[in-house]
C-alpha cells in the first residue's frame, strides 16, 4: 500500500506527461488526478490504521559503492504517516482545483496545450515529496529533496513566456542551491562520522556524535552541532527563512494552484520535516537548536511585517507562509518537535485553502492581483468569501481561549507559542514575545486581505467587477475539503500532537516503558505529579520489565543528580540507554532532559491568552482601518514614510542581496566571459589556429620548391645539426 | 651455405624465385595480358608467405653467421608487410586496369621489393642491411614512374631515385664510418664495440649517417622532402604502397639497428631519433594544413605518424619498440582503408584528389562516409577508436622512459593534426554543394575501406590481440 501511495504519482505523472497525445488532453489530466485521489485515499487509510511502529519496506537496492549501501526503502513512522497525508491530500485538492483554474489560461496561445505539462509537474512534485519524505535514508530524502526543486523550478517558471516567471524560477533554484551545498555537506560529515547514510544508524550514533569533534573550514567544532547546523542551513533554503527567504514572494510568479500546493502547504514544510525527522541528532545539538529557535522566530516576525503593507494578493499570503514557517522552526527549535508537526499538519489546511481562495478571486477577477482594485466581492464570490473567512479565522487564531476548542490554527500556533515560552530560555523567551507580536501582524494583515477584498467599496476596472463569477464545482470542492480541514484539524488531533505526555508519546511510537524511565526524571526535577499515575499504569502493563527499569532509573536518577548542572550528557545517555531507550526509537525523539512540553503545558495563563489577546489587537487594527476610517492606512504610510518604505520593500533584502552577491558576481561572470575566456582563451587559441600554425604552414609550403637541390639540401642540413648535435652531446664526450 | 641457412631464408627464396619465374612466364606468354593473373598469384603467395611465416616460425634463428635473422621481430614486420603489399596489390589492380597501367611488371616489382623489405626488417649486417634497402628501393623507383607517359610520375620516379640514392650515399657513408671504428659489419661485434662507457665519435658519426638514411626511407623530417611529391606524382596505388609496406620495413630497419647494432648507447641514439620523432609530428601536422590534394595530405599525414612511432622507438625500451609495432601495425591498417578510398574517388572516371570534392559525400553515399570519418576519426586518434590507442602506447612509452615532454609534444601536434582529417570529414557532412563524384567503387576497394574501418572500431575490444606478438616481437629484439 505504502508503494502504491508512493508510486502512484509517478505513474500519472508518466502517463499525463507522455500519453497525452494518445489519450487527449481531458483524459491524460483526469489521469493523474485519479491516481492523485488514489494515493490521498490509501494515505488516510495507512494514517488511521497506523500503531505507531516503525516499520521499513524495502524496494531495491539504490546504491552500492564502497562502504556506501544503501537501500531504496520506505521508513513509515508518524512523521511519515503525517506527511503522507498532508501531502496527497492538499495534492490530489489542487490537482482537482487545476482542473478549473487552469483550464483557459491567457499565458498561452489558442490551441496550444499546457495542461498535461502541468498536470504532470504537479504529479512529479508529489511524487518526489513523498520520496522526500518516506525516505529511510538521507541520500534517497537528497534525492525526493532535489526533486521538488527541479519540480518548484519547472511550475515557477510555467509561464515561460513571461520573463518575471523565468527569473522567479532561476531566482528559487539559485537560493536552494545555497541551503542544498549545506544539506550536502551535512550528509557528507555523517556518512564521514558514521559510515553511514541510514537513519537508524545515524540516530543511533547521535550521542556519540555530541562527543566528537569535527575539524571544519580550519576550526574544531562539536561535530553534532555543526553536522545539525549544516542540515538546517538545508532547511532554510527550503523553508525559505531569514536570509535565504528571498526566493518565496517571487515563487508567486507561477499559477496559484502551484503557489497552494509547493509553496505553502508541502515543499516548503520539508525543511520543518527534516529538522523533525532529524530530531535524535538535534536533541544531542542544543547550540544548534538555538539558532533554528533565533532564525524561526526573527523570520515569523521579519515575514509578518512585510506581510502588513503588501498589496499584492498573493504576496501576502505568501509572506504569510513564510512568517508560518518561522512558528514551526521555533518550535522544532525548543525540542517540541510534535508542536512543529501540529502546525505544519494544520497549516497545510488553512494556508492552502488561503491560496486557493486567493486563485479563486483572481480567477473571479480576470487575473487581478492588486487589492487595491478589489472591494465587494462578498456578493460575487459568496462561496469562496466564506472559504477565505474560514481560512483566516484559522490562520489568525480564531477559539476560546484555556480550552481546546477553536480553528486549527488557535490551536496549533498557541501550542507553539506555548512551547517558546516553555523552553526557559533566552532564546525561547525571544522566540516567545517576537510569535506573540507576529500573531498580532498576522491578524492584522490576514484581516486586511479580508476587507480589501471583500468589504468596502468596488475599487479598479468597473468592468471587471461587473463580470466577477463565482468559480466551478472544481475549484469550490476543494475549498470545501480545506475548509473542513481548516476547522476540525486541530481539534481532532490536538491530543494526539500536543496533548500529555502518553498520548503524544503513543501517536509517534515512542516506546511504552522508556517514556516511563524518562518521566520518571522529569517528576523529579520539576513535581508535576498530575501524570505520574499513568506512568505508573504503563509500569504495570510492562511488568517484565519493571523492575529493571525500576532499578536502573533509580541509579540513573542519582547520577543525574550528581551532573546537573553539567548537563553530562554520558549520564543522560546512559540512563537513556539503560532504559532501553536509544535514540531512533519513535518518530520524534526528546532528549530525557527536554521537558519542553510539560513546561509549556504548565505555562502562566498569561502566556496562554497572549495570543488571543495579539489577534484581537490585530483585528480590531484592521477594522478600524479598512472598515471605519478607510483613510488612516494612507495617512499613516505618508506620516511612517521611511518605515513604510521599508516594509514596502521587503526590509531591502534584495536590494542588499543585489548589490552584495548578485553584481559582484555578474561582474566576476562577465569579467572571466569576456576578458577571461573572450580574450585569454580564444585570443589565444584562435591566434595560435589562425595565425602562428599557419605562418609555419606557409614556411613549410615555402620550403617545398620542388627542386630536387633544395631537398637534398636540407637533407644536408639535417646532417649537419644532427652531427654537431651529437659532437657536443653524445657519447664519451 | 648450409642447408640449414636456406631453411631459415625459406620465405625469401621463395619469393625471389616467384618473381623471376614469374617475370619469364610473363615475357614469354601473354606479357601484359597475364597481369590480373600474376597480381592475383602474387598476392595470394603474399597471404600465404604471410601465414608460413606467422604460424611455422619460432624462435630466434641465424642464418649465415648472424648476417640475417628470424626471429619474433623480424617474424612481426614480414606479416605487416606482407598482407598490407597483398592488399594493396588487390585494390590497386581495377585501378591499373581503367587507366593503362596494369602492366606484368607491377606485381613483379612488389615482389621484389618485398624480398628486400624482408631483408631489411632480417637483417644482421651492415652489408646485409644494404643490400635489403637497395633491392627494395630499386623496385620502388620504378614502380613510381610506372606511368611513364606522365611527367608527373616520372618526375616522382626520378626524385625519389637522385634523393634516395643521396640517403644511400649517407647511409653507406655512415656504414664504412662503423666498419672503420667497429672492424665488422655484424651487428653482433658492433654492439660490442659501442658500450655506454666508451664510444668512439667515429662510431657515433657512423650512427647519425646510418640514421639518415633511414629516417629517408621513413620520411622523418627533415629527411621528408621527396615524400610529399613522390607520393603526388606517382599512380595513387603505388602512393598506397608507399605509405604502408615500405613504411613498416624501414621502421622495423630503424629499430633493429638501433637495438641490434647500437642497443648499448640507448641515450645517444634516443636524442637523435626523438629529434627526429618532434621534427616529423609538427612538420607532418603544420604542413598538411596548407594541402588541397588528399595524396600530398596523406603524404603528411604519414610523415607525422612516423614521427609518433619514432616517439616509440625514441623512448629506447623493450616497450617502446612493442609499442612502435603496435602502432605501424595499426597506421598501415588505417592507410590500407584510406588509400582504398581515394583510389574510388573519380569523376566521370576521371581521377579525383581535391579535398573539396567531397563536399556533402554523405548525401550521396552515407556508408562510405562514414566510413573514412571513422578512418579520418581513427587517423586523428580520436577515442575510442583504434588509431587513440596506438598513439596511447606510444605517448605512454615515452612518459615511462622519462621523455614526458616528448609525449606532450606529441599531444599537442596531434592536436594540430586533428584539423585536416576533421576538414575531410566538415566536407563530407557540412561542405557545400559540389558535383557528385562517381558511386562506382571496386569490390575489393570496398571490402577493404569497409574492413579497416570496421577494424577500427572493433578493433577496441582486444586490437585483434596484435599485442600479444607485439610484445613477443620487442622482447626478441630487445635483450
Amino acid at each position: 500500500m505504502e508503494t502504491t501511495i508512493l508510486f502512484a504519482p509517478l505513474v500519472g505523472a508518466l502517463i499525463c506527461g507522455f500519453g497525452w497525445r494518445i489519450l487527449g488532453e481531458a483524459a491524460a489530466t483526469w489521469v493523474s488526478t485519479g491516481f492523485l485521489f488514489l494515493a490521498c485515499l490509501l494515505s488516510w487509510i495507512v494514517f488511521l490504521g497506523f500503531d505507531g511502529q516503525t516499520q521499513q519496506i524495502p524496494i531495491f537496492r539504490f546504491i552500492e559503492s564502497g562502504t556506501l549501501s544503501t537501500d531504496w526503502a520506505i521508513r513509515l513512522d508518524r512523521l511519515t504517516a503525517i506527511m503522507l497525508i498532508v501531502i496527497t491530500t492538499v495534492s490530489a485538492l489542487v490537482h482537482l482545483y487545476s482542473q478549473g483554474y487552469m483550464a483557459h489560461d491567457s499565458q498561452f496561445r489558442e490551441g496550444e496545450s499546457y495542461k498535461p505539462r502541468f498536470f504532470a509537474y504537479l504529479s512529479f512534485f508529489t511524487f518526489a515529496m513523498l520520496a522526500l519524505v518516506t525516505s529511510d535514508n538521507l541520500v534517497q530524502m537528497f534525492f525526493g529533496w532535489e526533486g521538488v526543486g527541479v519540480a518548484s523550478y519547472l511550475l515557477i517558471g510555467f509561464y515561460f513566456r513571461k520573463p518575471s516567471a523565468n527569473a522567479a524560477a532561476i531566482k528559487a533554484f539559485v537560493v536552494n542551491r545555497v541551503g542544498d551545498f549545506g544539506f550536502a555537506l551535512g550528509i557528507f560529515a555523517l556518512f564521514f562520522l558514521t559510515d553511514s547514510i541510514s537513519f537508524d544508524v545515524v540516530f543511533e550514533s547521535a550521542p556519540d556524535l555530541a562527543q566528537t569533534q569535527l575539524s571544519f573550514l580550519w576550526t574544531d567544532w562539536n561535530a553534532a552541532n555543526l553536522i545539525a547546523f549544516l542540515l538546517f542551513v538545508g532547511a532554510m533554503g527550503k523553508s525559505a527563512q531569514l536570509f535565504l527567504h528571498t526566493w518565496l514572494p517571487d515563487a508567486m510568479e507561477g499559477p496559484t494552484p502551484v503557489s497552494a500546493l509547493i509553496h505553502a502547504a508541502t515543499m516548503v514544510t520539508a525543511g520543518v520535516f527534516l529538522v523533525c525527522r532529524m530530531s535524535p541528532l538535534m536533541e544531542f545539538a542544543p547550540e544548534a537548536k538555538t539558532f533554528i529557535v533565533i532564525i524561526g522566530a526573527t523570520t515569523a516576525f521579519f515575514a509578518a511585517t512585510v506581510g502588513l503593507v503588501q498589496n499584492d494578493i498573493k504576496r501576502v499570503i505568501a509572506y504569510s507562509t513564510c512568517s508560518q514557517l518561522g512558528y514551526m522552526f521555533v518550535a522544532a527549535g525548543v525540542g517540541v518537535y510534535s508542536a512543529a508537526m501540529f502546525h505544519l499538519f494544520t497549516h497545510a489546511f488553512f494556508k492552502a485553502m488561503l491560496f486557493l481562495g486567493a486563485g479563486s478571486v483572481i480567477h473571479a477577477m480576470h487575473h487581478e492581483q492588486d487589492m487595491r482594485n478589489y472591494g465587494a466581492l462578498r456578493k460575487k464570490v459568496p462561496y469562496t468569501f466564506w472559504a477565505m473567512m474560514i481560512g483566516t479565522l484559522a490562520i489568525t487564531g480564531v477559539g476560546i481561549p484555556l480550552t481546546h476548542i477553536g480553528f486549527a490554527g488557535f490551536l496549533s500556533k498557541d501550542a507553539i507559542i506555548e512551547s517558546a515560552f516553555g523552553a526557559q530560555s533566552g532564546a525561547g523567551l525571544y522566540a516567545f514575545w517576537a510569535l506573540v507580536v507576529a500573531a498580532m501582524f498576522t491578524s492584522f494583515y490576514s484581516w486586511r486581505l479580508i476587507f480589501m477584498t471583500f468589504y468596502g467599496e468596488a475599487r479598479g476596472d468597473k468592468h471587471t467587477h461587473d463580470h466577477a463569477h463565482e468559480s466551478p464545482w472544481t475549484m469550490l470542492v476543494p475549498l470545501g475539503a480545506l475548509a473542513l480541514g481548516a476547522i476540525l484539524a486541530g481539534m481532532v488531533w490536538f491530543g494526539s500532537f500536543f496533548g500529555d505526555h502518553d498520548q503524544v508519546n503513543e501517536f509517534y511510537g515512542v516506546p511504552v516503558h522508556a517514556e516511563a524511565g524518562a518521566h520518571a526524571e522529569a517528576a523529579d526535577t520539576h513535581a508535576a505529579a498530575t501524570d505520574t499515575h499513568a506512568a505508573t499504569d504503563t509500569h504495570a502493563a510492562a511488568t517484565e520489565t519493571h523492575a529493571a527499569a525500576a532499578d536502573t532509573h533509580a541509579a540513573a536518577t542519582d547520577t543525574h543528580a550528581a551532573a546537573t548542572d553539567t548537563h553530562a550528557a554520558p549520564a543522560a545517555d546512559h540512563a537513556a540507554a539503560a532504559a532501553g531507550w536509544t535514540p531512533g526509537q519513535g518518530a520524534v525523539f526528546a532528549h530525557p532532559d527536554n521537558h519542553v512540553m510539560d513546561n509549556a503545558h504548565h505555562a502562566p495563563a498569561w502566556v496562554k491568552v497572549s495570543p488571543f489577546i495579539a489577534m484581537l489587537l490585530g483585528f480590531s487594527v484592521a477594522w478600524l482601518f479598512y472598515i471605519r476610517r478607510p483613510d488612516l492606512p494612507g495617512r499613516l504610510a505618508a506620516n511612517q514614510e521611511h518605515l513604510y518604505q521599508f516594509l514596502l520593500n521587503k526590509w531591502y533584502f534584495d536590494e542588499i542581496y543585489d548589490f552584495i552577491l548578485v553584481k559582484p558576481a555578474r561582474w566576476l561572470g562577465s569579467f572571466l566571459w569576456r576578458r577571461g575566456d573572450g580574450n585569454v582563451i580564444d585570443g589565444s587559441i584562435n591566434g595560435l589556429a589562425m595565425g602562428v600554425v599557419p605562418f609555419f604552414t606557409r614556411l613549410a609550403g615555402r620550403a617545398q620548391s620542388g627542386y630536387i637541390f633544395t631537398y637534398a639540401f636540407f637533407m644536408v642540413i639535417g646532417i649537419v645539426v644532427l652531427v654537431s648535435w651529437m659532437t657536443l652531446a653524445g657519447g664519451s664526450n | 651455405m648450409t642447408n640449414a641457412d636456406f631453411q631459415i631464408l625459406l620465405p625469401e627464396t621463395i619469393l625471389a624465385a616467384f618473381a623471376l619465374a614469374a617475370l619469364m612466364f610473363g615475357v614469354y606468354t601473354g606479357k601484359d595480358k597475364t597481369a590480373p593473373l600474376l597480381t592475383w598469384a602474387t598476392s595470394a603467395l603474399f597471404v600465404l608467405l604471410a601465414l608460413m611465416i606467422g604460424f611455422n616460425g619460432e624462435g630466434t634463428n641465424a642464418a649465415f653467421g648472424g648476417m640475417f635473422m628470424d626471429d619474433g621481430f623480424s617474424r612481426f614486420a614480414k606479416v605487416v608487410i606482407l598482407v598490407s603489399a597483398a592488399a594493396v596489390l588487390l585494390m590497386s589492380e581495377s585501378y591499373m586496369a581503367a587507366r593503362n597501367l596494369l602492366r606484368f611488371e607491377y606485381p613483379l616489382l612488389i615482389a621484389l621489393a618485398a624480398v628486400g623489405m624482408m631483408v631489411m626488417v632480417s637483417a644482421g649486417d651492415l652489408i646485409v642491411l644494404y643490400m635489403g634497402l637497395e633491392l627494395q628501393s630499386l623496385a620502388l623507383y620504378v614502380v613510381a614512374s610506372l606511368r611513364r607517359d606522365s611527367v608527373k610520375s616520372t618526375e616522382a620516379g626520378l626524385k625519389y631515385f637522385v634523393l634516395g640514392a643521396l640517403s644511400s650515399g649517407l647511409l653507406l657513408y655512415g656504414a664504412s664510418l662503423t666498419y672503420g671504428f667497429a672492424g665488422t659489419t655484424l651487428f653482433s661485434g658492433i654492439i660490442e664495440a659501442a658500450t655506454a662507457d666508451h664510444t668512439p665519435l667515429g662510431l657515433l658519426f657512423g650512427l647519425v649517417f646510418i640514421t639518415a638514411g633511414l629516417a629517408f626511407k621513413v620520411s622523418a623530417a627533415p629527411f621528408h622532402m621527396w615524400t610529399p611529391d613522390v607520393y603526388e606524382g606517382s599512380p595513387t596505388p603505388v602512393t598506397a604502397f608507399f605509405a604502408t609496406a615500405p613504411k613498416m620495413a624501414a621502421m622495423g630497419l630503424f629499430a633493429r639497428v638501433v637495438h641490434d647494432a647500437f642497443g648499448n648507447i640507448t641515450a645517444d641514439w634516443g636524442q637523435i631519433v626523438a629529434f627526429l620523432s618532434v621534427a616529423s609530428m609538427f612538420l607532418g601536422a603544420i604542413a598538411a594544413i596548407g594541402q588541397r590534394n588528399i595524396k600530398r595530405l596523406m603524404a603528411y599525414s604519414s610523415i607525422a605518424h612516423m614521427g609518433f612511432a619514432l616517439m616509440g622507438l625514441a623512448s629506447g625500451t623493450e616497450f617502446g619498440v612493442q609499442a612502435m609495432l603496435v602502432y605501424m601495425a595499426i597506421y598501415v591498417t588505417m592507410n590500407v582503408g584510406t588509400f582504398a578510398f581515394i583510389m574510388s574517388m573519380q569523376r566521370d572516371g576521371q581521377v579525383v584528389t581535391d579535398i573539396s570534392a567531397l563536399n556533402q559525400y554523405s548525401k550521396h553515399e552515407p556508408l562510405k562516409a562514414l566510413a573514412v570519418l571513422v578512418l579520418m576519426f581513427s587517423l586523428a586518434g580520436v577515442p575510442p577508436l583504434v588509431g587513440f590507442f596506438g598513439k596511447f602506447f606510444v605517448l605512454k612509452a615515452a612518459v615511462e622512459a622519462d621523455m614526458a615532454w616528448l609525449a606532450v609534444a606529441g599531444v599537442i601536434a596531434s592536436v594540430i593534426g586533428a584539423f585536416y582529417y576533421l576538414r575531410i570529414v566538415f566536407y563530407m557532412y557540412f561542405g557545400t554543394e559540389t558535383e557528385a563524384l562517381d558511386k562506382t567503387m571496386a569490390p575489393a576497394q570496398w571490402l577493404f575501406l569497409m574492413g579497416s574501418a570496421a577494424i577500427m572500431v572493433l578493433g577496441v575490444v582486444n586490437l585483434f590481440g596484435i599485442e600479444g606478438p607485439a610484445v613477443a616481437a620487442a622482447a626478441a629484439l630487445v635483450h
